[in-house]
């Protein structure tokens, strides 16, 4: 029964996760610009910009690893 | 011009330059027509090229995830129809963006006229309904080439599979890259807003708060 059990795991849950790892790549261009466009317009500077920038990219990226996450738990208790 | 020596603010924040906004309102025109442009007119040409590289470059990426499809693909023209506006009402928000998608404006008003579209079949150009594609190609192809040739494609086991419109056709191909690339080009537009408000207003600077005690000055 385990030998059976272990495809049939990696069919449910790893084959999903590779998917969407690749397809949440797509995010990281999008997390860039908007942080740098979002941080250009509260400062005139470059170093500003970029402190800034770093700092919302960061924050975004953990709300939407959290947000992420959410969905992935909903998904597997369906 | 820039006089960036000024001591932090008690809140620890730099204070801005001191800026030459020139003619705000021809900036914000040409931070409209073209990212950037509007900030290289008031002779802030990082900003201006920093944004132009960043909203050119996401909008450009979306249009390439979408296969050139994304930016108007609606089959009515907006203008004088808004009822219809909600087929593609994303275009509202991908217009933030300005030239780069004004030529589907164009095309869409040469195919409801019964012309083809300019330059090629893939340039911003709206998906074809089967009256569209029967007034542009009737005299030259025959509606089974029409068909195949505008609304049909393969499925996995090499099936021809035909669809009920282009636009339905450009979903089933593109898959999820179409959505994506929606969301880009979208983005970009939206994106283009805030450097619009940069150019005509200057950075925005949050008022400080009770914590750090600045108040604001009046003697501007």
């Amino acid at each position: 029964m385990g030998d059976a059990m272990l495809p049939t795991l990696l069919h449910v849950i790893a084959f999903p996760l590779a998917e969407l790892g690749n397809r949440l790549w797509y995010a990281l261009p999008l997390l860039v610009s908007v942080s740098l466009v979002y941080a250009a317009t509260r400062h005139e500077e470059l170093p500003p910009i970029l402190n800034h920038a770093w700092r919302f990219a960061l924050w975004i990226a953990l709300f939407m690893g959290g947000v992420a996450g959410v969905v992935q738990l909903i998904t597997w208790a369906l | 011009m820039a006089d960036t020596k000024d001591p932090p603010t008690a809140a620890g924040v730099p204070p801005l330059p001191e800026m030459d906004l020139r003619d705000p309102r021809l900036a914000t025109f040409l931070a409209w027509l073209v990212p950037g442009f509007g900030h290289l007119y008031q002779g802030r040409t990082g900003k201006g090229l920093l944004f132009m590289i960043c909203i050119l470059g996401t909008f450009a990426y979306g249009l390439h995830i979408g296969g050139g499809r994304v930016v108007y693909a609606s089959t009515v023209n907006p203008v004088g129809q808004f009822s219809k506006f909600r087929e593609r009402w994303v275009y509202a928000c991908q217009l933030g963006i300005g030239l780069p998608v004004l030529p589907a404006l164009i095309q869409t008003w040469r195919v409801e006229h019964g012309k083809e579209p300019l330059l090629g079949d893939n340039f911003l150009r709206p998906p074809y309904t089967r009256s569209d594609a029967e007034t542009l190609f009737g005299e030259s192809m025959t509606q089974a080439e029409r068909d195949k040739r505008f609304f049909s494609t393969k499925d996995q086991d090499d099936n021809l599979v035909y669809h009920k419109s282009e636009y339905q056709k450009w979903h089933h191909d593109l898959a999820f890259r179409y959505e994506l690339g929606t969301a880009y080009t979208l983005m970009a537009g939206l994106l283009n807003v805030l450097a619009i408000c940069d150019a005509r207003w200057g950075p925005f600077v949050a008022p400080p708060t009770k914590e750090t005690g600045d108040k604001p000055d009046d003697s501007k």
